[in-house]
Formats: structure tokens, sequence, C-alpha cells
């Protein structure tokens, strides 16, 4: 951020998520945090916090009102995401949402990078070139999106398993009450684990990155850890499109904030589940 | 005093009288009459009469008028026979005690077999009640009277005074401890005191007045094997039904872990079956026999839910039934195959064929009885151990590099590692 304003002739960011995306992140991030809390209660009813915390929600039953609530919103998000997708690829006709650097499409260049970064923690090699994603940053995207299927789908089951005992025999549901509760548990402890420190507890980001709420990175960031992508787009001299002015005050500490209570919601879903699993389930 | 005629004259009337006039009532006998209630009054009707000790000895000339011995016209000296015989008066300090059985024989005799009479007859000592200790002194009433302290509605408090004083319980090791303080709160305890419901049950309706035994004595009424027909006293369609039933059925062949009635109910704190406490209650007490098919409710999605306290999703009884169970291979259970669907669609109308293979007691750690899901169940343990494993290593091994920067390391290729410092 210094370096920024200390080469005032630099421009000030470069635009890395627009206000679709970080709206959607926004609500997801919401959603999921009001889900988990719902959610895990059900999974660890063995704990005795989980009473207590589904108390807090009034109660087993409309933990799961409000649940399904959350639930119709994080859908939503899934949707208005796929929309925009289909319309970049259908209506735009933008074929870079499939291939190439700036597509989440897993690529033959990811597997090199995480190889060459787990080189570069071994400090047996230089650190990779990232370019607009990485490996790990579409690892978190499918994950979600995955998850969004199978946790959302499953979840659709359980929710109306009368319809759905029309499609599948009832042995299903057992399966759907499974998958939803592991992959709910894989997701929350992912989501506030991994890529908490992936995206904001590692040293270099510490305490936070504020790119998912700014919707910007500095040059000098960009430069520092995306240099292909910097590169990339300096050759094709598109740098001055993705140029954008510094985001309005408010915001960054809107996000400090809004990051410091999921960070801190989550680390406390954590602790209680690693709590649970090593003293009230062994 | 006015009882001072002499011994040898009071003796001989007494013998003659003896021989010639056996039943008939002492005052019809011949003078030297024993002494007439008024006479005993004279002394013990007034209030503040004492003894030797200090103690009370009073008897309060309209308590007793009142009583159903005064009403009856009984003497005070049929009850403390041995006064009729003396003749030196004012009497002793020491009475022998009021002899209930010249009179009433049966209920004496079944006093006699009862807890309470052996454990008199074990100690001196014994804490346990005699006749007054239910029934009161010269104030007895009928049992009917209600004013009565055997009347129903008062019994429990009655047998309260020693079965709810710490003191008596713990002088007399009684194990069930304060059970009048269970039962007061119980379903019974409170139809009869907040209710004031004449059919509902109390101690004696169980345990019988005076043949009270204990509930190892095969002779007792709430012996295991009798509890059904005790209960049954009132509730005969239940035990009809439990008769029929897997549970009635194993205790009629002797199976000594068959649950009776107070099994799953409990003897004193009897609940409603229609509240929260009671759902959530009944589910431990299966599981106290049946503790796999608890542990495989837990796993699934109703016994989630009333693990979190919501009690309006299915526990036990809802779907197999109360006291009428029957095994699954019975087609009158209602979890057998011809059933199941109508069980389901108690809670879920919509339900189906389909519908009702939903198995709510799935295990997936069971590869016989649940197949798919036992493989979910394993693809899901790998997913998340693969997923944790390698970004736990991933995120270990960053952090870990990430907090001591290369500084003296040099990158491989100049042009990699360190480029923009400007």
């Amino acid at each position: 951020m210094d370096d920024t304003r200390a080469t005032p002739v630099e421009p000030t960011a470069y635009q890395r998520f627009d206000r679709y995306n970080r709206l959607l992140h926004g609500v997801l991030m919401f959603s999921f945090l009001g889900l988990a809390f719902t959610g895990m209660p059900l999974l660890f009813s063995d704990a005795a916090w989980a009473v207590r915390l589904a108390g807090l929600f009034g109660g087993g039953r409309s933990a799961g009102i409000v649940h399904r609530t959350f639930a119709v919103l994080l859908i939503a998000c899934f949707v208005l995401h796929v929309w925009r997708l289909m319309h970049r690829l259908y209506v735009k006709k933008d074929l870079e949402v499939l291939w190439g650097p700036e597509s989440m499409t897993p690529q033959p260049r990811d597997v090199v990078e995480m190889l060459a970064h787990l080189r570069w923690f071994l400090r047996l090699g230089p650190q990779p070139r990232f370019d607009h994603f990485t490996y790990w940053e579409k690892f978190d995207y499918w994950a979600v999106f995955w998850g969004m299927g199978i946790i959302g789908g499953s979840g659709l089951v359980l929710w109306f398993p009368e319809f759905f005992s029309k499609l599948l025999p009832g042995s299903w549901f057992n399966i759907a009450l499974l998958v939803h509760g592991e992959e709910g548990l894989l997701a929350v402890g992912f989501i506030f684990t991994i890529h908490f420190f992936n995206s904001h507890l590692r040293p270099d980001k510490f305490p936070m990155d504020p790119v998912i709420f700014t919707g910007r990175v500095s040059h000098h960031e960009l430069m520092e850890e995306r240099p292909a992508e910097y590169e990339r787009l300096q050759r094709a001299h598109r740098l001055d499109e993705i140029e954008v002015g510094p985001a309005p005050g408010w915001v960054p500490t809107l996000a400090k904030f809004v990051a410091l209570v999921a960070v801190t919601f989550g680390l406390v879903m954590v602790g209680l589940i690693v709590y649970a699993v090593l003293f009230a389930r062994l | 005093m006015t009882f001072t005629s002499s011994v040898p004259v009071f003796l001989l009337a007494a013998c003659l009288t003896a021989t010639t006039a056996l039943a008939q009532k002492p005052a019809a006998s011949a003078a030297p009459k024993p002494p007439t209630n008024d006479d005993c009054l004279a002394c013990h009707g007034d209030p503040s009469a004492t003894g030797a000790s200090g103690r009370s000895v009073a008897v309060l000339p309209d308590k007793f008028a009142a009583s159903i011995h005064g009403q009856s016209g009984i003497a005070c000296v049929d009850c403390h026979a041995d006064l009729a015989r003396s003749a030196d008066f004012p009497h002793g300090e020491k009475l022998a005690p009021a002899a209930c059985a010249n009179c009433h024989a049966d209920p004496a005799a079944q006093y006699d077999a009862g807890v309470h009479a052996v454990a008199r007859r074990a100690s001196k000592q014994s804490v346990a009640a005699a006749c007054k200790d239910c029934h009161g002194t010269h104030e007895i009433r009928s049992s009917k009277d209600p004013d009565s302290l055997t009347y129903h509605l008062n019994l429990p408090a009655t047998c309260g005074r020693c079965h709810g004083n710490a003191d008596i319980i713990r002088r007399g090791r009684i194990a069930i401890g304060d059970v009048v303080a269970q039962f007061q709160d119980s379903i019974h305890g409170q139809a009869l005191s907040k209710s004031g419901l004449m059919v509902a049950p109390d101690c004696k309706d169980c345990h019988n007045a005076h043949d009270i035994k204990r509930k190892n004595d095969p002779g007792s009424k709430v012996f295991r094997t009798s509890v059904p027909a005790t209960c049954g006293k009132c509730h005969e369609g239940i035990q009809r039904r439990y008769q029929h039933g897997v549970h009635g059925d194993a205790l009629a062949k002797g199976r000594p872990d068959a649950p009776v009635c107070v099994t799953c109910h409990s003897a004193h704190q009897i609940q409603r079956t229609e509240g929260s406490a009671w759902k959530a209650h009944v589910l431990r007490e299966c599981g106290t026999c049946h503790p796999e098919s608890t542990r495989t409710f837990r796993d699934t999605f109703h016994g989630q839910e009333t693990q979190l306290g919501f009690m309006r999703v299915a526990t036990c009884a809802d779907c197999h039934g109360a006291h009428d169970i029957y095994p699954k291979s019975d087609a009158r259970s209602m979890v057998s195959s011809a059933r199941v669907v109508e069980t389901c669609r108690k809670c879920h109308p919509g339900s189906s064929a389909s519908f009702a293979k939903y198995d709510p007691h799935a295990d997936r750690h069971s590869h016989a009885r649940n197949p798919m899901l036992f493989y979910a169940s394993k693809f899901m343990e790998a997913l998340l151990i693969g997923v944790f494993a390698f970004f736990g290593i991933h995120t270990a091994l960053w952090a870990s590099r990430a907090v001591k920067p290369d500084v003296h390391v040099k990158p491989r290729r100049p042009d990699a590692g360190r480029r923009s410092q400007e």
C-alpha cells in the first residue's frame, strides 16, 4: 500500500473483483456463517454446546427454519453466479470463461505451479509466477461449487422428502443426511481454517486481505503476487482497462470489521467442532 | 380421685366377671366397676394434663367424642385394657399399648405379615409405623371421613410423615428415600392433590393398607411380575395391550429382563406422556435395554433433533407403539411392511412405500444393514481426511516458509525470487 503512495505515477489500484462478485461473496459469507451455526448443532447434537447454540436460535425447530432461510439465500447466490457465467459464455461469447489464465478451469499449469509452490515451501526452488487465479484459489472455488451441488442437492432432498420420494427410494435420504452433514463439516472446516489461512491469516496477508471487499489490488501486489498476470496484461496493453481509483474510505474500514467478525465466528466454530470431536465423540 | 375402693374387692369382682360375663362389656359387670370414660376424662380431659415426664397425657373430650370410637361408645378401657383391671388410680406411668387387635383382628393380622410389623419385631428401636402412626390415637376417624388421616386424599401426607421425613428415612434405612415427594410431583400425586381426583391412586392402592410387602417379596402387589396386574386394576385397557405385546409376552415367558410398567414409567415419578419431557425421558428408558437402537436413532435426523430438545419429531413410541409393541416381522407391528407407510403418514402425510424405505436407525458402520450408506460414509471419510491432510500439510509448510523469509537463500533464477523491491 505504501509503495503505491510513494510512486504516485503508478496507478492507484487494479480491479480484481467487480461489484457483482463482491456482493455475491458478501452474501455467500453471511449465509455460509448462518448455515454453519445452525447446521453444526444438528451434526454435533450430542455435544452440550450444540443444545445451547441451537437454543440461541430458539431451539431445534427454529434453528431449522433459520437454516433453510440461509439456504435459500445461498442457493440464490449460486444461481446468480451460474447465470452470469452462462451469460458471459453464451451471450458475450467469452470463451475465456472455459480456458486460459482468467478461467477457473483447472489446467496443466496449476499442477506445475502447485509442485513449484511445494518446492518453494521446502526451499528447493523459487516462488512460482502465478497468473490471475492460483491453484489454491481454484480449489477453493471448486470446493464451494461442488459443495453447493452436493450440500444444496442433499439439503433439498431432506427439506422435501415426500416430493423426492417419488424420484428416489427413501434409503437415499439416509445417504443425503450423511453426505449433507459430512460435506457441511468439510466445507466449514475448510473455509474456517484453510481458506482463512490461505487468503487472510498467512504471514504476508495477516490479519486479512481486503481484496474481496474492496475489489482492488495495488500495483505492487499485482506485480509481486501475480507476476505472470502483470506481464501478460502489460504485453497486451490491457493494464489500463482494469485500472481503478482508490476505494471509498469506508470500504476498507467496513471490510476489516466484517472480516474480523467472520474470522472470529469461524474460528469459534472450528474450536467447538474440535472440542466435540475430541471430547464428546471419543 | 374417686377410684379408691380396696384392691381385694376389686380383684374378686374382676374374677367373677371374667368367669360369668366374659362377652359382656365391663360396664355391665358388678361393682366395683372399671373406670368409665368420664372417670378417665376427669383427669385426662384437662388440656394441660401431663405425666411424670412432662409429656402431655391430655385427651380432648370433644375430639374423642367426634372420633369413630367416641361415636360408637367405645370405652377408654376397651383399648387400654390393662386399666380395666387396675384399682390403683392415678395409674402408673407405663401402660400396655392399646390393643387394637382385640376388635380389629383382620387388619391386625394383615399388618403383622407386613413390612412394618416385621421391622418392629426385628428391633425394639424400630421406627416402623404401628397402628397409631397412621390412624392416630384418640381422634381416629373412619377412612371414609374426609378428616381422617387415612382418607384417600390425605393418605400420601400421612405416609409422608415417615416416608417424607429425612430423620426417619435415615434411621429406618429406607432405600428409596423421600418417596412421597416423588409421588406428589407425579401424575398420580398431582391428580390427587391438585385435581382432587378420587379415582387417582394413593399409596395403599398399589401397596395395600396393612399387608404392605417389599417389592422383592413375591407376595407383594408391587413384585415385578405382579406390577401389570396392580396397574391394570385402573389401567385395564393398557394392561391388555401390554400383555399382547412383545414386552408382556416376554414377562409371561418368565424372561427376567422383560420390562413391566414401572420399568419405563418409574414407580413414583410417573409423568404425563403427552409432554416433551416424557418423550425425552422415554428415549433413555428404551435405551437402557436397546442401546444399539438408541445409538442408531441418535445418528439420524429424528434423534439429532430430539437431542437438541426439539421433540416434535418421531421418537420410539411414535413408530413402535407404546404398550402393544410387536416384532417387525409381526403384521400387527406399526413398523411391519404392512403398516409402516401408515405409521410414517402420521407425521409425513405424503409418505409412500418408497418414502418408507428411509431407515430411521441407519448405521453407517454396518455394511450388512446399510451397504450404500456404508460406502458413502467411507467415501466421505476418505474425502475429509484427504482434503484436510493435504491442505493441513500445505498450510503448515506455507506458514513455516512465510514466517522465515529467505534472506540468505539465493533464488535459483536471479529474476524469479525478488523482483520488485523498489
